[in-house]
Formats: structure tokens, sequence, C-alpha cells
């Protein structure tokens, strides 16, 4: 087994998924296939790569220090599933 | 003389440009077909018949008036779902975003705008383009314009079947592993995924953005071109965008290939292929020597890691992306009175389909402590051999022939039992994004039961032009591209 189910929880409970029993069933059993397939990286000797992050060739490009965003108005909260006034509204987060 | 639906994105802006058609007669036409074939095809989310015509008289006005109506202007377009547009819906083909209107249009919406480009609709994609036959939108089935009973490849298929249904003269899609070229492929047009760093992703919603490129479909590679010419170049919003020059790419693709060296990788002809595949693309290797390419073999060795270097990759990224979706600010929020912590989990539960779920659950697993090192740092150090690979073989050759795809078109519902055999649809697409090479997929054949079969050109970096110019020339040597499905 290239994962347990009950990695799968804690790795649910990392990415904020929450999995039926079925959806965990079928999880664990997909990421345990694919995972054997990868397996095959294994093999190829990397230890004096560098990893590649991305793949430009110029750098980053920074742009002069000036603000350029205008003031919002409504549009941020147009799309928001809960408001009040100006603001958006969320869950209680302290019990 | 043909339909107006039936024309090429160069002629209809060439009509506009002399006011032998008008800008409302082309959308009216194209809106026309969207109406006649949609219920076969299925590919758009959302329709903007009114903002359409609406952006099609301001066109006429501006010819009227004697102003330049832009490189696009009066053409009708499609964009995929996963492109903002301002006041347009734009769900990623996700339930999490269902009923999303961004309040701003990503850098190549305005840019298509622009260039006098109007906007028909929104085309289906899969989930945030988790896919390869759009079977993974939450919300349409889109069929391949060839044969109803089979997928129009994906993630970008709205984007390839309505252009091969000719419901818009042009599209936008976005390629990640292949996103654009297998589309392209499978419903018969032609599809670029140009350098990573071409064209601003800013207002494209991501999935891996170290990957992600947005690129033009066509029903031909000078229309492609005149897409990308308008679309290209920096963007102060995305820092990304490279600030090279953009270069005339309607005038690039002109001129001879004689003397241009081709390289075929020997493990993109693999045992397994579809023999008719294999057949399409050596005869037009042939016709490429015809015309006076030097064709020679070459080796990527570490091809055989790239799709487990892609999906370790990709997924890593797309569970970071993704973590924003959390019911607060935009998106779906899971009804009750709940705790945050069980809002945000009973939310994404709900929003995202089953790819994503698996994709956000392999991405955080190869980033968690304890794996990082042996998944994903382990992908990213073959990423660069397989950079390497295409470096060294690019030095002796301008440009790569390889087919699009092992197979041709497949059943609606044939893989979506294993994400494994799913994965294995980008074989020959994937590696040109780790890479962040420049890729077009083109028209070359098809098989015994009628359905399309795409060459992929593949260049060095930035230069789209000679990837343009091969594909434009074999193109002219060959009928493949004139073609029409049968709708």
């Amino acid at each position: 087994m290239a994962i347990t189910r009950e990695e799968v929880r804690r790795v649910a409970a990392l990415a904020r998924l929450r999995l039926e029993p079925a959806e965990e069933e079928r999880l664990t059993a997909d990421l345990d296939h694919i995972l054997e397939a990868f397996a095959r990286l294994s093999s190829v000797d990397t230890r004096t790569v560098e990893p590649t992050a991305h793949v430009e060739d110029f750098g980053a490009y920074l742009r002069d220090d000036v603000a350029t965003n205008p003031p919002a108005g409504d549009e941020p909260l147009a799309n928001a599933p809960a408001t009040r006034g100006r603001l958006f509204r969320v869950p209680r987060i302290i019990e | 003389m043909s339909a107006l639906h039936e024309l090429s994105v160069v002629e209809a802006a060439a009509r506009v440009r002399r006011r032998e058609i008008s800008a409302v007669e082309l959308t009216r036409a194209a809106l026309a077909r969207i109406a006649a074939v949609e219920p076969q095809v299925g590919a758009f989310l959302t329709l903007a018949e009114v903002e359409a015509i609406a952006a099609a008289e301001a066109i006429d006005r501006r010819v009227a008036a004697g102003q330049d109506p832009g490189l696009l202007g009066g053409v009708p377009v499609g964009v995929k779902d996963i492109i903002c547009t301002a006041g347009l819906r734009t769900t990623a083909g996700s339930r999490i975003l269902e009923t999303f209107v961004p309040s701003y249009d990503a850098t190549v919406t305005a840019r298509l705008r622009a260039a006098g480009a109007v906007i028909v609709g929104k085309l289906n994609c899969d989930e945030f383009a988790m896919g390869s036959s759009t079977e993974n939108s939450a919300l349409a089935v889109t069929r391949n314009p060839w044969d109803g009973k089979r997928v129009p490849g994906g993630s970008s298929g709205g984007s390839g079947a309505a252009v091969a249904a000719r419901e818009c003269h042009a599209a936008l899609g976005t390629d990640t592993g292949g996103s654009i070229r297998l589309p392209a492929a499978f419903c018969g047009v032609v599809g670029l995924k140009p350098t990573y760093g071409r064209i601003s992703r800013r207002g494209v919603i991501a999935y891996a953005s170290s990957l992600d490129q947005v690129g033009p479909l066509a029903r031909n590679v000078a229309d492609v071109a005149l897409v990308l010419e308008a679309i290209a170049g920096h963007d102060p919003g995305d820092s990304t965008a490279s600030p090279r020059d953009v270069p005339a790419y309607r005038t690039a693709l002109e001129g001879s290939i004689r003397g241009l060296r081709v390289g075929l990788p020997r493990e993109y002809f693999v045992e397994g292929m579809q023999p008719e595949v294999e057949a399409a693309v050596r005869g037009a290797v042939d016709e490429l020597e015809r015309l006076g390419a030097r064709v020679e073999s070459v080796s990527l060795p570490h091809t055989e890691y790239a799709i487990a270097t892609y999906y370790l990759i990709a997924t890593a990224e797309a569970s970071s992306n993704l973590a924003r979706y959390d019911g607060i600010r935009y998106g779906l929020r899971a009804p009750g009175r709940l705790a945050l912590g069980d809002m945000y989990e009973t939310t994404r539960a709900a929003g995202f389909g089953a790819e994503v779920k698996r994709r956000i659950m392999l991405g955080t697993y190869a980033l968690s402590a304890g794996y990082y090192d042996a998944y994903y740092l382990k992908a990213q150090q073959i990423r660069t051999l397989i950079r390497m690979d295409f470096q060294k073989v690019l030095e002796q050759c301008d440009a790569l022939v390889t087919p699009v795809a092992p197979t041709t078109a497949f059943r609606l519902g044939e893989k979506t039992a294993d994400p494994l055999t799913m994965y294995l649809s980008d074989i020959f697409t994937i590696s040109v994004n780790l890479a962040g090479l420049p890729a077009l997929a083109l028209p070359c054949g098809f098989d015994t039961a009628g359905l399309p079969i795409g060459l992929q050109v593949i260049g060095r970096p930035f230069d789209e032009a000679t990837v343009l110019r091969l594909g434009h020339a074999y193109e002219r040597a060959t009928t493949w591209h004139t073609r029409g499905a049968p709708l």
C-alpha cells in the first residue's frame, strides 16, 4: 500500500475537505493506484539535479512603486455569499 | 460565397474592414449557427447575445467613422469559461463558482475586446481545467461535432467543439498539460499553446500557475497567428508575462520551410498507439520533407517520467491555488449555521467534483511533511531533466514533430472509471508544459471512423513564429483543415 485510509483522512483534514466514508474509500484506492504508478520516479538519480519551480528566463518583472489600483467600490462584495453593509459576513470563529 | 459563419478569422476581419459585411451581420450569423447546432454540441455554458450585438454595433460605428476596427474587428469569438469576463458569468465549470460574475476582464479578454473581437459566449471545460475530455464539467456535457457519442477532448473541450461546429470563428482556451492541443486534435481544428510567459494570465482562474498558459483555437494556422498577435505581450498585472516584443505573427508564418531541421522524438512513437494515428503523423513528416525540411530522429530520454512529474507538480500547485475557495468572499457557501471550520469543509465538499477533490488530495499529500522530498521535490528535479532533454535537441533542431495524442477521440464514459487511464491521454502533450515550450496542434488526417487526427509541432521558447511557419506550410500543402464536421 502506498497510502492508508488513515493518511487519506489526515490529508483531507489538511485540505479542508469533508469526505463521506464511501468517498474516503474510493480516494484511498485511487491515490494508492496513482502513487504506485508514480513510484517509478524514485528510480531516477537526481542527487546533483537542481529543482525547477518555474521556466521564466527573464527574472521577476518589477513595476514602479506607485499605487495604481483605484479604491474599490462595492464590486468586491457583489459575489459574497453573505455581507453586512460593506463587510463580508463570516461564521462565528470563537465558540 | 460561403455562409458567413464559415469564414476564416482573417477573411471575416478583412471583409468588415472593407465594409463588405458588417460586424452585426457576422454576429447574427454566429448566433444563428449556435441556435441551430448547440443542441447537438453543447459547447457553451453562457451566451452573451445582447452584449455581442452591442459590441458588433460599436465596431460598425467605428468602421463607418473611418476608424480602425482592430485586428479582429467584428469577428465573433468564444472564451473558455475559466477566463474572466466582466459582467458575464464565469464558472470554471464548477458548482463552487456556478453564479460567479467577475467585476473585471482578464487581460486576454480586454485585449480581445480592444482588437475588436465580439465575444458571443463562454465555453464549457473540465472543472478548473482538470481533465482531458470535458466530462469533469459539473455544469454541462459537450459532444464532439464529428461524432456525438465521443468526447471533444479537454480541458478546453467547449472551445474545440465550438470552433469545429462553426459556432464562432475562433476561441480562447488554456493549456496546462495539453488542454488546448488535445481538443484541437480531437475536434479537427488548430490550437496553439504558446511559450510560458508569452500571454498574460491575469484574470485567468488558476489551476497550476507554473504551467497554465492561454492560447487560441481556430480553423487554420493563419487565424491562430492573428489571434495570438492580438492577445500576446507583457502585462504589468502578471509578473510572469514576458516583456519580450510581440512579433507580427501574421507575416512570420509566410515563407519557405526549406532547410529547417525537424526532430522526430523516438519516445513519441510507441507501442499501443492507434496505427492510423502513427501512419497519419508519419505521412505528415514525409510531406514536411517534400517541402524541404530536414528530418532527423532524436531522443528525449526522460519522456517516460513526464506523466508522474506533471501530476505531482500540477496537483501540488492546484491544492494551493484552490485553497481560496472557502465560502467567504465569493462562490458557494454551504447552508446552515456552521462554525467556521465546518463551513469550510462542507462548502468545499459540496462545491468541488470528484476529479478536483482527487487532485487537491494528491497535491496536498505530495506537499505534506514526510512526503515533500520523495514526491514534490523529486518531481521538480525530474522537471529539470525533462527541460534539459528538450534544450539539447532544440540546439540541433528548429522544431520537433509528434502526434498530439495516441488515439483519436474516445467515447463519452470510456475513461471516466480509471483516473490513470484518463491521465495517459496527455502523454504526448504534457512534457511541453513542464518545459514551458510553444506547441501547435493541427489536423493531419482522419481515421477509418472519420475522426480527426492531430499533428504536434513543438518549438524553442518564444519561437512561435517557426512553429506557425511549419504548420502553415504543411496546411497549404494539404486539405485536412478544409473538411467540416458533419453537423
